[in-house]
């Protein structure tokens, strides 16, 4: 039913992360040894390393693709504290035979004092912006201002988020009817009882990001986290990886009136829950259309659910 | 139909594997990438050294699509000293039937007949109505056949073993989905009726119960068939399958074998002769065939029971298969081979005139008493008996969960919708049943380079969620040649996708732009409407000119028309390529005009003046007075305009190659001036 090729990645130590481009055609894997490798899908269906390069001083825990809008795109994070923005030069043609192309680093990030644990690019129409968290507990939102220019990335926002932060998803959600939202996972170890997964949404009022909504049944550390697709429903879906895997649904309910830029309260139902890893659920991730979800645990199992 | 399925298989992927390692993965449009790693590692430290154990990882899924994968992913991280090591990710894809090359033209045709159901006519009610839907059925079916053929053909000629064995695979299932194709034709798009319901399986049988024709054709074309040792057994088959001419013929040559027989023979004969069948044209009633057949049975009886037949055990078991008899026709399993096959004999010899409603008691007696609980039903008879049950929905998920793709229950579920049969059964995901179906289609279609164009039609005729869908694949499309991104931008730009058309055509023009083609990067970003991309591409034009001193891509400038008013910048590109064209046509008054409306009417950039007033020079210095004295002023002012805001703001690079020309200039307009008063202060002919 299902069919598999095995690549060998040649990293020297653990990969931490593997990414696809917005077309499926080129794929980034990072990892432990400190470098990042790109992957280009041939015609009849081969991969071939077509880069690799040493991009932080530690391990590198996420990388992720840009939209192809702005170009050929990488941002990377790892536990050097900083998150860097690479862009791919087109090279000389003797390289291109060899099929071999050059990322160069754009810009570093390096407001973070402690490990950047996550990396995500906002959705297209809100520009070219990403978004780091980190294990201090902090948010930090980027933005390029000049598409053309990726070296001039300006601090926007800082959230402080109070508990050490694992993952971030952005809502990809390009309806004008819905602000920027962001949901933050958190894997705080010590014992208490405080809600492991946070909403921000943006006010425009107050042009800043606030907390709209945190989820109190989600206690144990989360791994990670991921807004679906949305293919014209008026509430959002959710999925967090933590000691299982749950799938929220977030419905706005209707802004008063009087309060018209105020922050969307929300309307949080949990509609599934999946414990078949019986174990820590560490990653989830939606299709495109947002009707499949896949998740991987500590059983060694990676699950898809409809 | 809302509840989780059966646990779905687990799939075991092929590499080494490790103990308690956790999976790291990211879906892609077609595939999905596993690697193994370690999560909630604290830093950049070099790993320990991890066995190779043979517990294999899983890739489990479960729901809807009952899809599973298991996947092993090896990591053996390095030692402290460094000794190298191999991580390996590893791309997990669905084996998708799309990807089987004899399978295209299935999914080609069946496109074309799917389009054609969609547009057809719905006013035809009634009886042509059905007529028509009955004909779209046996066109599918005829598809499948002919696909059928095709692979047989392909597994006969190849001598790869592993393809062989796909192939015949791939040949049983296409029959597998025929058979039932054809009897949910029958049941629910032609809803045969009590009467011909009985000829229509029986033709359904003798169609697909095929593993006797071999033994036929041996004893039919043999020398004496009679003498045949498996000659009772044809002319049994031929019973049970009803094909009464075909056994009496055989039979005769056994009489004029056998003397002795004779009579019998003659007796068996007339039997055969006179049984009554239903008939296609109304010649009679329901109730006319059954008195006649009562009666007909009747004399069967007699005649078994006086022993006519008592000396020949092979006649008499075929007399007693004439009455119905169940144990006798029992006795004749293996030349049935199915559950089904014996349903039908049942039904030929016990109760011809059945009703579709009634048919459901004996397909589950028939299944019972062929397997005898030696056997367990397969899913194939599952789908069967819920097909004789009518239970639609029921074959329709059975077949989802068996078959590997939807092209079947895509296509079927679309067909039975057409027919009305299927009540809107909401399903909780917002869309009924045959539109969730065909999205799952045609979204698989999309994974593969030109299949995908099926499915934007499929996308067309969902009415709930076809569009949504189709704006999220078909962004999702590589555009690998420009020719298949024009292919997609015409389809969006069909469907008025405005967000994809502005999308595909910004990240063509950024590739073009990435990679230097300038005129390429343009022309999409004005195909996307995007201002500010067509200025900056417009600024890199005029920046390769100033530094190389001729223009790249011309075509592409001088035929801009309308679309130069995008952007400010452009507009100013395409004028003053404009002027280069006049200037180099010798219109230079026009080309003098041009060159003063671009500066006056602040068209060009201030950064691009002195250029301008540069390009002005040649013109000042001809021969003939071109600029007039109204025009000169003008020029005069905007060097001032320049020289002046520049005094402290412009550090030249070179003073003196600036100022020198600054002088020139105003040297050249100065004469200019002159010869232009002159000129316009003489009086013609004078």
């Amino acid at each position: 039913m299902f069919v598999a090729r095995s690549i060998a990645a040649d990293h020297r130590d653990l990969i931490h992360d593997v990414s696809f481009d917005f077309h499926g055609r080129r794929m980034a894997t990072c990892s432990s040894d400190q470098s990042v490798k790109v992957w280009d899908k041939s015609e009849n269906g081969d991969w071939h390393c077509t880069a690799s390069w040493k991009t932080h001083s530690g391990s590198v825990w996420r990388v992720t693709w840009a939209h192809p809008e702005f170009g050929q795109v990488l941002a990377s994070c790892s536990f050097d504290r900083t998150a860097a923005v690479w862009e791919e030069i087109v090279g000389e043609s003797n390289d291109k035979l060899r099929g071999q192309s050059h990322w160069v680093k754009r810009t570093t990030l390096v407001d973070s004092r402690t490990s950047v644990t996550d990396v995500k690019f906002a959705p297209k129409h809100m520009g070219l912006m990403l978004a780091t968290c980190s294990a201090d507990g902090v948010v930090r939102i980027y933005e390029a201002p000049d598409v053309m220019n990726l070296s001039q990335w300006s601090l926007q926002h800082e959230i402080s988020c109070k508990l050490s932060c694992s993952c971030i998803s952005w809502n990809p959600s390009s309806s004008r009817a819905h602000s920027p939202m962001i949901a933050v996972g958190s894997d705080d170890n010590s014992p208490n009882i405080l809600a492991k997964v946070q909403i921000y949404e943006y006010n425009e009022n107050t042009r800043k990001y606030a907390k709209a909504e945190a989820l109190m049944t989600v206690t144990d550390p989360v791994h990670d986290i991921a807004f679906a697709p949305n293919l014209g429903r008026s509430f959002h879906i959710l999925a967090v990886a933590t000691k299982d895997v749950r799938i929220f649904t977030l419905k706005p309910l209707r802004k008063e009136l009087t309060s018209s830029g105020g922050l969307t309260k929300f309307e949080i139902h949990i509609v599934a829950q999946f414990d078949n890893h019986n174990s820590q659920v560490w990653r989830v991730s939606w299709n495109i259309t947002g009707t499949v979800l896949a998740s991987s645990g500590d059983d060694g199992c990676v699950r898809l659910w409809k | 139909m809302d509840e989780p399925d059966t646990e779905p298989p687990l799939v075991v992927v092929p590499g080494a594997d490790s103990s308690s390692r956790q999976l790291c993965f990211a879906w892609g449009p077609a595939e999905v990438l596993v690697c193994e790693t370690l999560f909630g590692r604290a830093g950049g430290s070099r790993s320990r050294c991890l066995s190779r154990s043979p517990c294999p990882f899983r890739f489990w899924g479960k729901g809807r699509a009952g899809a599973a994968a298991r996947a092993l992913t090896d990591s053996v991280a390095g030692t402290e000293d460094g000794a190298p090591t191999s991580s390996r990710v590893f791309v997990v894809r669905r084996d998708q039937d799309i990807y089987i090359q004899t399978l295209r033209k299935l999914f080609n045709e069946s496109h074309g007949i799917f389009m054609g159901l969609q547009r057809s006519e719905e006013e035809l009610a009634g009886k042509s109505r059905k007529a028509q839907l009955v004909q779209v059925s046996k066109n599918y079916r005829s598809v499948i056949r002919a696909c059928m053929e095709d692979m047989h053909q392909a597994a006969v000629s190849t001598r790869d073993p592993a393809l062989q064995a796909q192939y015949s695979t791939q040949v049983s299932i296409l029959s597998a989905m025929e058979l039932i194709w054809n009897l949910c034709e029958i049941l629910f798009v032609e809803a045969a009726t009590a009467g011909p319901l009985l000829l229509r399986l029986l033709d359904w049988v003798r169609l697909h119960v095929c593993d006797v024709d071999s033994m036929v054709r041996e004893v039919l074309s043999s020398e004496s068939p009679s003498k045949h040792k498996l000659f009772w057994n044809v002319v049994d088959i031929f019973v049970l399958q009803g094909r009464m001419d075909e056994a009496r013929h055989l039979l005769s040559k056994e009489a004029s074998a056998n003397p002795t027989s004779v009579n019998m023979y003659k007796i068996l004969d007339d039997l055969m002769k006179k049984m009554p069948v239903p008939s296609l044209s109304n010649t009679q009633t329901l109730t006319e065939l059954e008195l006649k057949w009562q009666h007909w049975h009747e004399e069967c009886q007699r005649y078994l029971q006086d022993g006519t037949f008592a000396s020949n055990p092979h006649m008499e078991s075929i007399c007693k298969i004439l009455l119905g008899d169940e144990d006798a026709i029992l006795e004749k399993k293996e030349l049935m081979t199915t559950w089904y096959h014996f349903l039908v004999t049942r039904l030929l010899y016990s109760h011809p005139t059945v009703k579709p409603m009634e048919l459901r008691f004996y397909a589950q007696s028939s299944m019972d008493l062929f397997l005898g609980g030696e056997s367990s039903p397969e899913p194939l008879d599952l789908i069967l008996m819920a097909a004789f049950e009518f239970e639609m929905h029921q074959v329709i998920k059975e077949c989802s969960i068996v078959l590997s793709n939807w092209w079947f229950v895509a296509h079927l579920t679309d067909l039975l919708d057409h027919c009305k049969l299927l009540q809107s059964h909401n399903l909780y995901f917002g869309s009924n049943m045959r539109e969730f179906l065909l999205l799952e289609y045609a979204s698989g279609l999309f994974s593969h380079h030109s299949l995908w164009q099926l499915g934007v039609d499929y996308f067309d005729h969902c009415p709930e969620y076809g569009r949504v869908y189709l704006e999220l694949h078909i962004e999702r499309i590589p555009l690998s040649t420009e020719q298949k991104a024009l292919k997609v931008l015409r389809i969006c730009e069909q469907r008025q996708m405005h967000e994809q058309v502005r999308s595909i055509c910004k990240i063509m023009a950024m590739k073009a732009l990435r990679n230097n083609r300038l005129g390429s990067a343009l022309s999409w970003s004005i195909r996307a409407k995007d201002a500010a991309f067509a200025t900056l591409i417009s600024d890199r034009f005029l920046k390769d000119y100033c530094e190389r001193g001729c223009f790249s891509d011309l075509d592409l400038i001088d035929n801009l028309g309308p679309s130069m008013l995008l952007s400010d910048r452009l507009t100013f590109l395409g004028k003053y390529r404009e002027f280069h064209r006049l200037y180099g046509e010798k219109r230079f008054p026009e080309a003098a005009r041009l060159l003063l409306t671009l500066m006056t009417a602040h068209i060009a950039p201030c950064s691009f003046w002195m250029t301008l007033l540069t390009d002005a020079l040649p013109l000042l210095e001809q021969k003939e007075v071109i600029f007039s004295a109204e025009q000169t002023y003008e020029l005069m002012r905007c060097l001032e305009d320049l020289t002046a805001g520049n005094s402290d703001k412009q550090k030249f690079q070179d003073d003196d190659i600036e100022t020198t020309k600054v002088e020139m200039l105003r040297l050249a307009l100065a004469r200019n001036l002159a010869r232009v008063i002159i000129k316009e202060g003489t009086v013609e002919g004078s």
